[in-house]
């Protein structure tokens, strides 16, 4: 028996502002995550994966980006549902790094450079847990040695530059499990390692959330690091998801050409010879990422889609469930 | 048996910090030494700080070796001067990764294709003119991009007119550094397939740089895993994904994630980072976090031993790399 969701997002619409235009860089979004979940958020750049991330912390730039409809309804450590698009910016500000914390790509710029890991770390428990310096400092400590970090006593008294990339992100892992969050946010953690740090990152989500049960959105555009650590997956292309269901399923019966089309496109390991050595080319998604600002009637894929028709190019599909939970966002979803 | 186009021997690079700073001397490559056959696609792999980028500008001398041997068509690089050194680089091109850093925002994508071909003095304006145009077709631009700035293009394009930029001198060797990592997953596949329709339709031999070990397989004939500056394994493509030797070869395709959910994990994890080329390990670079290794390994730079024809691996756990 699944729990209430912890975060239950409808109608999601998250709009710029570009030369006096207003641009939609989300729209129709629906997702849900659970408690000791993890869902996958896929999609190339300008899909609109981060931004779906950033309207949940409040956090677009607030001069040009705004939510312009839908709801965010989270349920927080307090245990009551709110919608996040209704909070002003006080009462956005003790949800996040408390409720709801975030891991970025880049270790080097979200931490600060003249401040040491420990202090970093530190500093949400004294804000939103009310710790004495003492009591956060050695509450740091301890973090860095759950995420894994030899020698925690010393890391905590050095600064960032001190580190390893992978430490970093460590690090910023560590600091955004302070506050014991319920939500964890991950923007492409582990974009910016090697495969083998990458590998030792991925592993230490997965720990991590097996102690402590929160649910994980976990942005990606790498469907190997999905396979390995998502229970879901949302594909989303020009701002819209396309395809979403259990891994197991999507990468089973991907429902939407979009979603099979970048399966295909990714060379397996082991099986790329046979291809070179029979001279057959990298099955490939023709065209490119249309502009969201130019973006075609209809469902925006079918410019480049295989099984195109002109129902298509009509309007724009709705999400059809395809059975248990899967749901593609193609007329086709039968024949694909 | 037919001279390689490109054999590398020895090359060694140490980047010594500049001015007065006191920082170690970066060891970024010790001792390495391969050949590129004509009309073969060699790669090279690794992690960041492995050396790849360093083997390939050293080729082209964008860094000049420590010490070593580049010898190009029999000809050692590394001896010539500044002008001989330009007369060379007209058989040999690079291709960048990052197509949004290596096109000027200033010129047109005429100037910049013609550009190489005005240094090398290649033929009359009009025929400048014409090659290149050629080499936009080569790379499936359109003809009225010549007139068009680099920014009216996307990421895959942009590469594509940097593949072109490489082409219109008609190289004998392109070092292609990272080629598609920079693009979008759906992207990628397509710059991918252009390489090596092009590499078969001309017969351009390609020193291959990339992290991405399936597109390394797919492209490659023959692919040199590095770590710290140091050739691990080097093998034919075939035989290094079947039956991988070292151990941190084996690693490093253990951790790519598998997109296919059903296929079982059995992801061997290596245990901390990878150690800093100012300071790297004695004897074997890996050994550090090489779950075989033991005391001997410490001792000895372990040798490129031969363990099947064609394929060298580069440790002394026989008992585990065979």
């Amino acid at each position: 028996m699944r729990t209430a969701p912890i975060l239950d997002i409808s109608g999601l619409k998250t709009v710029f502002r570009i030369g006096g235009r207003q641009v939609a860089a989300v729209q129709d979004l629906e997702l849900t995550i659970a408690s000791g979940e993890t869902l996958a958020l896929v999609g190339e750049s300008g899909s609109g994966k981060s931004v779906t991330s950033l309207s949940i912390m409040g956090l677009l730039p607030r001069a040009v980006g705004k939510v312009a409809e839908g709801s965010i309804l989270f349920r927080g450590k307090a245990g009551q549902a709110r919608d996040l698009t209704k909070l002003d910016a006080e009462g956005m500000r003790h949800i996040r790094g408390n409720d709801i914390a975030m891991v970025f790509q880049e270790p080097m710029t979200s931490l600060n450079p003249v401040y040491t890991i420990g202090e970093q770390i530190a500093e949400p428990m004294r804000i939103h847990l009310r710790l004495s310096h003492k009591d956060a400092a050695a509450a740091a400590v301890k973090l860095l040695a759950d995420v894994g970090i030899p020698d925690p006593e010393r890391r905590a008294r050095q600064y960032p530059h001190e580190l390893s990339g992978g430490m970093r992100q460590r690090a910023t892992i560590a600091m955004a499990l302070s506050c014991d969050p319920v939500l964890l946010i991950a923007d492409e953690p582990t974009t910016a390692l090697d495969v083998t740090i990458q590998a030792q990152i991925l592993d230490l989500f997965q720990k991590l959330q097996a102690e402590r049960g929160m649910g994980i959105l976990f942005v990606t555009h790498n469907l190997g690091v999905v396979a390995e650590i998502a229970d879901r997956v949302a594909v989303m292309y020009a701002g819209r998801i396309v395809e979403t269901g259990t891994v197991a399923d999507v990468f089973r019966h991907p429902r939407h050409p979009y979603t099979i089309g970048l399966m295909r496109s990714v060379p397996r390991l082991g099986e790329a010879t046979e291809l070179r050595r029979k001279g057959i080319p990298l099955p490939t998604i023709a065209g490119s990422v249309p502009s969201l600002m130019l973006l075609p009637k209809g469902c925006s894929f079918a410019p480049r889609c295989p099984y195109a028709i002109d129902a298509c190019r009509a309007d724009v599909p709705p999400l059809y469930e395809t059975g248990s939970g899967q749901k593609s966002r193609c007329i086709r979803w039968q024949e694909v | 048996m037919e001279e390689p186009l490109l054999s590398v021997r020895g090359l060694t690079k140490h980047f010594k910090p500049a001015g007065f700073s006191r920082g170690a001397v970066v060891r970024a490559l010790e001792d390495v030494s391969f050949d590129v056959p004509r009309g073969k696609v060699v790669g090279l792999v690794g992690e960041s700080g492995s050396g790849k980028t360093t083997i390939g500008r050293s080729v082209l001398r964008l860094v000049e070796p420590t010490s070593g041997e580049v010898r190009f068509n029999g000809i050692d690089l590394t001896k010539l001067s500044a002008a001989e050194m330009r007369r060379q680089r007209k058989s040999m091109q690079y291709i960048f990764q990052d197509p949004f850093a290596s096109l000027s925002p200033r010129m047109t994508i005429g100037q910049i294709l013609t550009e190489g071909l005005e240094i090398q003095r290649v033929g009359t304006r009009q025929e400048r003119t014409q090659r290149a145009k050629a080499a936009l077709e080569a790379v499936d631009l359109p003809a009225d991009a010549f007139e068009r700035y680099a920014h009216e293009f996307s990421g895959g394009q942009r590469q594509r007119i940097g593949i072109a930029r490489s082409l219109a001198l008609e190289p004998q060797l392109i070092v292609a550094d990272e080629p598609a990592s920079a693009l979008d997953v759906s992207i990628q596949a397509q710059i991918v397939n252009l390489l090596r329709d092009l590499q078969i339709r001309l017969g351009l031999t390609m020193l291959f740089i990339s992290h991405d070990l399936a597109v390394v397989e797919y492209i490659c004939d023959t692919v040199i895993v590095l770590y710290l500056g140091r050739i691990m394994e080097l093998a034919p493509s075939e035989q290094l994904y079947a039956d991988p030797r070292h151990p941190y070869t084996r690693a490093l395709l253990s951790a790519i994630p598998n997109p296919d959910p059903t296929k079982c994990r059995t992801r061997q994890i290596l245990k901390g980072d990878i150690p800093s080329p100012a300071n790297p390990p004695s004897g074997c670079v890996f050994r550090t976090r090489c779950p075989y290794a033991v005391e001997r390994c410490a001792g000895v730079v372990p040798p490129l031993e031969e363990v099947s024809p064609g394929h060298f691996k580069a440790c002394i756990r026989h008992e585990v790399s065979g």
